[in-house]
């Protein structure tokens, strides 16, 4: 019967709770290390942390010609993706780090560090590549302050977009018939062809926080558009107020941000307001992880 | 009152037997009062009515029940509650339809997720625990003398942890690991270790390359090394990376699997918190997922080859993560990386780096590789698979075959030469 498919459905939502914690208590062995040719002792090359903190260790950031397939220059090329995206992206315009030709850094007499960057970018929807030379400077100090970037591309703005955009303006310009979505892409990756241009607003949009967040401790990508609710148009600007999920690659935490965001295809994305969410409402606010 | 009871049992409506449903409705009834309830009550013991017996959503008033009213009793039921002025509304117009409905979208769904043989299964999408493990049975009883399943220990929450084994028998061979999904959210590695499991069956006999290593050794998949996780992504959070225990004194459960290896445990690159997305843990091997693998490695005792898969990124990586110190094998690694990433690229030109954990990435303890080499299994590679963060995790499921085909040519290039260099 009916019944017993309801009753079953309340009762599995109701056991999905945290299980009853029963805190095991078990002492293993204290693993040691085979005595193998290859086997390394612990304690070679590792700092000691005292009880119950961990010390952040100074990494060694390569000074002087950088290695392109190595973590510091990758994380610095990103910075000029969102740098790009938020000069350039719009609905129909996302660009990616293709690759990283070459690059340097040097620190900045007690200010910072400055990188230079050749690199090969990409925009996603036409797939047109273009090279690119940047500049980016990472200030130091204990005020989280945002990268400062210059770049100049060549023919990455080839694709032309202009109809596009404007198709796409003029659909949703008026407010009678106002649009949203959620869960773009769902979890197995899909999404409605309509919800493609808000998915890449999002990714644009986020680039704005993307780019203001980064560090040379950091690598973001937007992971998913949780939901956007489009508002009245205001002052001829697409307005949306969007949800999104950012992936920090080093710690691997997933941070939510709300944002308000316009776009137009004269103004481009701007976005008005940002608002980190809390992680969970429950759950302690994490530490600096280590790194 | 009196009367209302009167009008209902003057009426005699032979109800028993009923095959169907059609025409029945589920009415929600609320009582206001003492009285309406009585009346309530009388109603349901009219055995005629086949309400049966009243489930009260609360225990005062006011308050409402459901019940089921046989098409043939409709009229007189809703006759005598308009009499009362008892409240009630329809909630279910057509008790046959509805079940007619439900039933057809459960064979349906059976249809789509039920294949019967491993040829049916659909690898070009994702799957849920239980439809992987029901796999992993049709796979061992359609190929009895290549692939049997290994448990070697259980979840937190008690999934059984299994792994396939690949062997044309013999005692003790050498053999090869390979690992996916140990990070829950990274769903193209339990897809693709899904068309690996039966890539291997499929070119066991057919190709000579995969033929010449599953004669000299043993190849063992573990397809869903963190079940909980992976359940947990299908019902409530597709972001989830780690284990689901819980961590005492905190409400934040989880230990990332990737940091709770015996490598550098405790040092620097990763995280002491149990908040935190790369939380090592309380001590190292301290979750079962991990303990089992590092039991079954050591009651082995003859692994060449550790490969543990991952997304994403789009790299191929070796030890060390928790130290800059370069590995003894460091120069033959890059080599056979070079390979292995020129072998994958050949199919759809998607391009891989490659390098040691610390330097390509990000400094990482307690990792799965650093462990496993640090064991004297000289060939530990992490793959990061597709793509470099425009999908990320959520990878469109139409990228899962070109995903899977490729990396099979990087894993044929290590497994390769690791039975080249296997006694």
């Amino acid at each position: 019967m009916g019944w017993t498919l309801l009753i079953l459905l309340v009762v599995l939502t109701v056991v999905h709770g945290n299980p009853t914690v029963m805190v095991r208590t078990g002492s293993g062995p204290t693993v040691g290390f085979d005595q193998h040719p290859n086997s390394v002792p612990l304690g070679e090359d590792i700092q000691t942390t005292t009880e119950g903190e961990s010390e952040v260790v100074e990494e060694v950031m390569t000074t002087g010609v950088l290695n392109p397939s190595h973590y510091p220059a990758r994380r610095a090329a990103t910075v000029v993706q969102h740098y790009l995206n938020t000069r350039y992206g719009s609905p129909y315009r996302w660009i990616f780090l293709s690759t990283v030709h070459s690059g340097s850094a040097e620190d900045v007499a007690e200010m910072g560090r400055k990188y230079q960057l050749e690199l090969t970018m990409q925009e996603m929807i036409s797939n047109v590549s273009g090279q690119c030379s940047a500049e980016l400077f990472f200030p130091g100090g204990e005020g989280q302050s945002a990268p400062q970037v210059q770049a100049s591309c060549e023919g990455l703005h080839q694709s032309n977009t202009t109809a596009q955009e404007e198709a796409f303006y003029q659909q949703h310009r008026a407010s009678n018939n106002l649009v949203s979505g959620n869960n773009i892409p769902d979890s197995y990756g899909h999404m409605e062809p309509s919800m493609k241009p808000f998915w890449q607003l999002g990714g644009v949009a986020s680039s704005f926080i993307m780019l203001r967040e980064s560090n040379e401790s950091t690598l973001y990508n937007m992971a998913q558009v949780a939901n956007f609710t489009q508002l009245e148009t205001e002052k001829d600007q697409l307005r949306f107020n969007y949800h999104v999920l950012l992936h920090e690659m080093i710690s691997q935490e997933i941070i939510h941000w709300k944002l308000l965001v316009t776009w137009s295809p004269e103004q481009g994305v701007q976005v008005l307001q940002t608002e980190l969410q809390p992680k969970c409402h429950h759950c302690e606010a994490p530490p600096n992880t280590t790194n | 009152t009196m009367k209302g009871l009167l009008v209902l049992t003057a009426l005699f409506v032979a109800v028993f037997g009923k095959e169907t449903f059609e025409g029945d409705q589920v009415l929600r009834i609320t009582a206001r009062d003492e009285v309406q309830l009585t009346l309530l009550k009388d109603l349901s013991e009219m055995e005629y009515l086949q309400t049966g017996p009243l489930c009260w959503f609360t225990t005062d008033l006011p308050t409402s029940v459901d019940i089921r009213v046989p098409f043939t009793s409709l009229q007189t039921v809703k006759a005598f509650l308009e009499t009362e002025d008892i409240e009630y509304f329809i909630m279910i117009k057509d008790l046959q339809v509805m079940l007619d409905e439900e039933k057809e979208q459960m064979l349906s769904s059976a249809r789509a997720t039920a294949p019967r043989t491993s040829d049916d299964y659909d690898y070009s999408n994702y799957h849920t625990i239980a439809d992987i493990y029901a796999f992993q049975d049709m796979l061992v009883a359609e190929n009895p003398n290549l692939v049997s399943k290994i448990v070697i220990g259980q979840s937190y929450q008690g999934r059984p942890l299994n792994v396939l084994k690949f062997s044309t028998g013999g005692t003790n061979k050498p053999g090869i690991w390979l690992d996916t999904g140990i990070h829950s959210r990274e769903w193209v590695t339990q897809a693709s270790g899904t068309w690996f499991a039966k890539k291997i069956v499929t070119d066991y006999g057919r190709d000579a390359a995969l033929t010449a290593i599953l004669d000299k050794m043993d190849i063992f998949l573990e397809i869903v090394t963190n079940p909980d996780g992976y359940y947990y992504t299908h019902t409530s959070n597709r972001m989830w990376r780690k284990t689901r225990k819980p961590n005492p004194g905190s409400s934040c459960i989880g230990t990332d699997p990737n940091r709770n290896w015996d490598a550098g445990f405790g040092g620097p690159g990763a995280s002491d918190s149990p908040c935190s997305e790369t939380y090592r843990g309380p001590k190292a091997h301290s979750e079962s997922e991990v303990k089992s693998i590092v039991d079954f490695v050591k009651s082995h005792g003859n692994l060449q080859a550790f490969v543990s898969i991952h997304s994403y990124s789009q790299m191929l990586l070796y030890p060390y993560g928790y130290t800059r110190t370069p590995c003894k094998d460091e120069s033959e690694l890059h080599n056979l990386a070079r390979k292995a990433i020129t072998d994958l690229a050949s199919l759809y030109g998607t391009s891989y780096r490659y390098g040691s954990i610390i330097n390509t990435i990000y400094q990482a303890s307690g990792g799965t590789i650093d462990w496993t080499y640090n064991q004297g299994i000289k060939y530990s590679y992490t793959f990061e698979l597709r793509d470099t963060g425009r999908y990320g995790f959520i990878l469109p499921a139409n990228q899962i075959l070109p995903t899977a085909k490729e990396t099979w040519l990087a894993l044929m290039a290590i497994m390769e030469h690791t039975k080249d260099n296997t006694n």
